[in-house]
């Protein structure tokens, strides 16, 4: 019987998921008493600032990239476009300063640790590709700039900064898809380690198991 | 102590918690956030509105300093002009950016070949439809020997760039020379920019439906016309531009410290400091994602003990 299950894939995934996340640890109502700081909700505010980033780029997406030059409120909504990336990265980088002087990768946080810096990375690419595809002054600016620092690497090869349509492309199907993808993938590691503990000021002498 | 067991290290390891619990309520606190975000973006969009300055064109450039235009014309003949001399990906005259005698660049290859005498400026005005003065220049100056043509486009560059240069009625007017067919060709160019046919065919220089705005861009930023604007709206790399944006808006102020690099004296006037910048920059992402590994850096939250502040309550308590 037990070797019948393990050989069910779908099985075996389901029963792994519900071992990693039971219901209670997706979604809390508890949690421990040292969690009692405002900088704890920066995380929560950057999670928002994205969704409110993806809802104002999914409108100018539909509307066509020229479509806010020339209509009061689809520059109203590139206006919340903007502000909601301005919020973003603030509270990307408050959330980002807290855990460092948390020191939270420690307790086997370390892949949370590292999606964090890899979603503030890959935010800052989706934002710059961003810039590129705003169709204006500022656009042409960046992308004749920014093209020296990408062809010194030898990038500009296949990522060409003056090629408006690959930038609008990257910017926005892949890099959101990337970082959706790395934040949900880091929001499901907060919830499975939990919120890392204060710094155990006690000498402790005990092992590790590794 | 067994293979499978280390010391514990305060700075990468947690004793497990067996304190207290308090409430807590996330589906709460991600609706409150929600709420505020999308509170402080309407009202920020409201107040603050975002900018929008027009792009640049070809014909504005030629309007606005048509002796600019020119000057950036004979450097594409020459050779002399940014793109003319770039290097990869657009051509092999030079060979980019190196560290330690490596050039990434170089390695990579042309991927986007770009002709800057041909592409800038002989195929625009060859294209000129019943101008037998433009086709008769044209076919002169690619009869000639290569060195023949730079002779006559130095000669005109060296002339439209001396204090002698003047324009009248939007034409550029230098000292007469020995320029063979490169004045009327520049003159053509001149023209054909200022009546905005110019900003139309360098991209049906591709095909009808086009999205990649290559070569009109790289044109336009080996002049000085778009540097001049970007520098009074402080966007040039040596006034922190990378992080600013037009007017006073707000820009990519997380790449303060991208910039900052720029801005360092050595790199600042480094002909290698994009590479130098960016593999600063790899290489500090790479220390911050792998900050847990490091003794030393991992250790500084610790020592600055600023999460005595964060965790005030719970030290209070125990």
């Amino acid at each position: 019987m037990t070797t019948a299950t393990d050989k069910n894939w779908t099985r075996s995934l389901r029963k792994a998921g519900e071992a990693a996340f039971p219901p209670e640890r997706l979604l809390p109502d508890s949690q421990p008493s040292y969690v009692a700081s405002w900088i704890y909700v920066f995380g929560a505010l950057t999670m928002a600032a994205l969704g409110v980033v993806t809802a104002t780029g999914l409108v100018l997406a539909v509307m066509g990239p020229t479509w806010w030059h020339h209509s009061s409120t689809g520059h109203f909504i590139n206006s919340m476009h903007l502000w909601s990336v301005e919020l973003f990265f603030f509270a990307m980088v408050v959330h980002l300063w807290g855990k460092f002087f948390m020191a939270a990768w420690r307790g086997n946080r370390t892949l949370t640790w590292i999606t964090g810096v890899v979603s503030f990375v890959v935010s800052i690419g989706t934002a710059f590709t961003g810039y590129l595809s705003q169709t204006n002054f500022d656009s042409q600016w960046i992308a004749t700039q920014a093209k020296d620092g990408i062809n010194s690497t030898g990038g500009g090869a296949v990522f060409n900064v003056l090629n408006f349509g690959q930038m609008l492309m990257w910017h926005i199907t892949l890099l959101p898809i990337g970082v959706g993808a790395i934040v949900v993938f880091h929001v499901l590691l907060v919830r499975r380690r939990g919120v890392v503990p204060p710094f155990d000021l006690s000498p402790v002498k005990e092992e590790v198991a590794q | 102590m067994t293979k499978s067991s280390r010391r514990f290290n305060i700075d990468r390891d947690v004793a497990p918690w067996t304190g207290a619990s308090r409430p807590y309520d996330i589906a709460k606190e991600v609706a409150i956030c929600f709420l505020v975000i999308g509170l402080l973006t309407v009202g920020l969009s409201v107040l603050f509105s975002s900018p929008d300055d027009p792009a640049v064109t070809l014909k504005q450039w030629a309007v606005s300093t048509p002796i600019d235009f020119a000057t950036t014309a004979a450097t594409e003949l020459d050779g002399t002009g940014g793109t003319a001399g770039y290097g990869p990906p657009y051509n092999t005259a030079a060979d980019g950016p190196k560290v330690l005698g490596i050039s990434p660049a170089k390695i990579a290859g042309v991927h986007i070949p770009v002709d800057a005498a041909k592409d800038f400026v002989l195929s625009p005005v060859a294209a000129l439809p019943e101008n037998p003065v433009a086709s008769q220049a044209i076919a002169t100056y690619e009869a000639a020997s290569v060195a023949q043509r730079q002779s006559w486009a130095a000669n005109y560059d060296a002339a439209v760039t001396a204090s002698t240069a003047s324009t009248s009625g939007g034409k550029v007017i230098v000292v007469p020379g020995d320029y063979g067919p490169v004045s009327t060709i520049v003159d053509q160019l001149v023209a054909m920019a200022q009546s905005g046919a110019l900003d139309t065919t360098m991209l049906t220089q591709q095909r009808f439906f086009s999205t990649d705005f290559t070569k009109p861009l790289l044109f336009i930023s080996d002049g000085s016309f778009l540097a001049n604007k970007a520098a009074i709206d402080h966007l040039q790399g040596d006034q922190w531009g990378m992080m600013n944006e037009t007017g006073s808006w707000p820009g990519q102020a997380w790449l303060w410290l991208y910039t900052m690099w720029y801005q360092v004296p050595g790199l600042s006037t480094s002909d290698n400091a994009d590479l130098q910048v960016f593999l600063i920059i790899i290489g500090l992402t790479l220390l911050l994602a792998f900050l847990p590994f490091i003794p030393g850096l991992r250790s500084i939250p610790r020592w600055t003990r600023v999460y005595k502040v964060i965790w005030k309550d719970h030290y209070r308590n125990t």
